[in-house]
């Protein structure tokens, strides 16, 4: 220890080791192993097992992606408005963003149950208009598809977006964008050409902060999903927890969603590292 | 010889009720260094954003070679700039700073839009680099270069389009005193290589004297005095000028007769004439054109209050009945001492009187003004509370 300062990081280094390194390992040790084998032997009948789920894995990323997408198609623009705003609207937009996740997170879900229901306050609302009889039907399904889901994760989780890329953006030097229409940049490519790339890290680390819950969420999906919309996190929750038990199989689904997810990131960080330079400056 | 490129006609910037420019009218020859010379605060950079797009005038004209431009747009004027802190793209490495501009397509005679060749690109940008001396930083990031890298990327940044006018910022502002010097030398080289105009904005008095082809001195949103380095010393309009270039005892006078100049009582034979008989006017004498000579041989006797040992010469202030001088001096003498001085009739330059008068070039407060003038460092004021 370089300071006696740092020795009142001693707490937190040892919950990170309780909390965070010893479940990790735990996890792996539980993946590599079998519920009847006599001694922990080793062996990889977790893994091949969990061809089945190629569906739920490809489920899991493409709805993850999809919300990420959209979150970043919203986020971006609305957090580029918002730093170009008087600093009186930056503080209402701001308290606006944040208002929701004051609130529980499953309360807001169930409150989406409540809206999207067969017989919930949008289908009312489409019945009263005439859209249903126009359509023919009795109501239009919501609940139960996968929109629904990607609906979730987005109204969940895009404040994650908006608030890194807003923060970058409201920090860029404006005289780079000045010097950028000396040079004879137009509007457009002043943007395409400094805005956007300055703002890279801000769009990384949103991509990063709404992908990796979307992609491990279980209520979202189970609520929203109506349990036809399984994700990896409903199928480690019922290795777990429900009728299929089988913590071996759960812990080994979980390593792999680790390994997968530690790798986009590390990708994605690779592309996005000139530019977290430029951030530093 | 040359002819008018810009000029600012009756050019008015308010922000709300504040009054940055006050009806500013200043003409630039073609591929002359004009210097805007002042204070913070006096609508040098004002001036400079105008003429580079940045801010409309809220009244009056903007010409370029005859053209009315007020509304034109940064990007569509053939003007570049050199900004304060460089605002060099943190994300896009030397080579692809300088060729920043070049990539943007050009709309061409048709109406359509050409783009430069790589290859042009290339050659001109390895030219570039060439000129501000920093062949084989390419590569770099911007992070990478000193102070003085970055100076000579965004000065290359702006030189590579060819812009029929530079504008240049307090671009030395944030370098140490040697490279401050070597870099004056350095832009006062391109301007002559690359015939382009440049428009320089500064607060260093020694910085413009040194420079520019053309001085313009500023305070309170008005322009002072325009004219060479030379006329700017030598021949001060008010005593602002004469006071802010240089060191300068201001003196109450009255104009006897042409030619003659009466001082504490006493007159003075001097070259400047076309005054009312017996108006009241400001004489600046420089504390070097001031000649110390025995106490019985003096025009003016006075005594010796304060030495300051400056190298080159002493800084004495002398006490002439009341009334405190600077003067300039190889010659010690002592504090105390009681000394004549004689004014030949070139060191002696007459002003009207001005709004100015009797603010400036007395040296009773010596040394708190001498703090004063000592630390006004390069980047301290002036740089950026103007914007």
């Amino acid at each position: 220890m370089k300071s006696k300062l740092s020795w009142f990081a001693a707490p937190y280094v040892v919950w990170m080791a309780l909390m965070v390194v010893i479940p990790i390992l735990i996890m792996v040790v539980y993946a590599f192993t079998a519920a009847d084998a006599a001694d922990f032997e080793g062996t990889l009948e977790n893994f091949s097992e969990m061809g089945s789920y190629a569906s739920v894995f490809l489920r899991s990323f493409r709805l993850a992606l999809v919300a990420t997408l959209v979150c970043l198609l919203i986020g971006y623009p609305v957090s580029y408005w918002m730093a170009h705003e008087g600093p009186g609207f930056q503080r209402v937009a701001m308290a606006l963003i944040m208002l929701p996740m004051w609130m529980n997170f499953l309360l807001r879900t169930y409150s989406w149950m409540s809206i999207l229901e067969n017989n919930g306050l949008l289908n009312q609302l489409f019945r009263a208009i005439g859209l249903t009889w126009l359509l023919g039907v009795d109501y239009i399904p919501m609940i139960g598809t996968s929109g629904a889901v990607v609906l979730g994760m987005v109204y969940n989780y895009l404040p994650f977006m908006v608030l890194p890329i807003y923060s970058v953006i409201i920090k860029l030097d404006h005289s780079l964008l000045e010097a950028a229409r000396d040079l004879g940049a137009d509007d457009q490519r002043v943007f395409r050409k400094v805005i956007l790339p300055l703002s890279l890290p801000g769009v990384l680390s949103g991509v990063t902060m709404v992908f990796v819950p979307s992609v491990s969420t279980f209520a979202i999906s189970r609520l929203l999903g109506g349990g036809t919309q399984i994700m990896l996190g409903d199928l480690i929750e019922q290795q777990f927890l429900g009728g299929a038990y089988n913590p071996h199989l759960g812990a080994a689904i979980s390593m792999v969603m680790m390994v997968i997810v530690v790798v986009c990131m590390a990708v994605m960080n690779h592309f996005g590292e000139g530019e977290e330079q430029a951030v530093m400056l | 010889m040359s002819k008018e490129l810009i000029r600012l006609a009756d050019c008015t910037m308010a922000f709300d009720e504040d009054i940055v420019l006050d009806k500013i009218n200043l003409r630039i020859q073609d591929k002359e260094f004009l210097t805007l010379l002042g204070p913070s605060g006096c609508g040098k950079t004002t001036t400079l954003r105008i003429i580079g797009g940045f801010q409309t005038p809220t009244s009056g004209d903007v010409l370029f070679d005859g053209v009315r431009i007020n509304a034109v747009p940064p990007h569509k004027r053939t003007i570049n700039t050199v900004f304060q802190k460089y605002a060099l793209f943190p994300h896009l490495n030397v080579y692809e700073n300088i060729a920043f501009g070049l990539r943007i397509p050009k709309a061409d005679a048709k109406g359509g839009k050409v783009k430069l060749p790589e290859e042009e690109i290339d050659r001109r940008v390895t030219e570039m680099l060439e000129v501000v001396n920093l062949k084989g930083f390419e590569k770099r990031r911007i992070t990478q270069l000193s102070g003085g890298q970055q100076q000579r990327v965004a000065i290359a940044r702006a030189l590579v389009n060819q812009p029929k006018v530079l504008l240049l910022d307090e671009p030395l502002g944030a370098l140490d005193l040697k490279l401050r010097k070597d870099m004056q030398n350095e832009l006062k080289r391109i301007q002559k290589a690359m015939e382009i105009t440049f428009v320089y904005v500064t607060h260093d008095q020694e910085e413009a004297l040194a420079m520019s082809d053309t001085v313009v001195v500023m305070d309170a949103g008005r322009i002072q005095q325009i004219g060479s380095p030379e006329d700017i010393y030598n021949e001060p309009q008010n005593a602002f000028v004469a006071d802010f270039i240089g060191e300068s005892n201001i003196i109450d006078g009255i104009m006897r007769a042409d030619g003659v100049v009466e001082i504490f009582n006493r007159r003075f034979q001097c070259l400047d004439g076309g005054f009312e008989k017996d108006e009241a006017v400001d004489v600046v004498i420089r504390p070097e054109d001031v000649d110390i000579v025995p106490e019985d041989q003096g025009q003016l006797k006075g005594t010796v209050t304060s030495v300051t040992f400056k190298g080159m010469q002493y800084d004495i202030i002398v006490d002439f009945y009341g009334f405190k001088w600077l003067i300039q001096t190889t010659d010690l003498s002592p504090v105390g001492s009681r000394i004549g001085i004689k004014i030949d009739p070139d060191g002696i330059h007459v002003m009207k009187k001005s709004e100015y008068s009797g603010m400036f070039g007395d040296y009773s407060s010596y040394s708190e003004e001498y703090e004063e003038i000592s630390s006004a460092d390069p980047d301290g004021e002036g740089s950026g509370d103007e914007e």
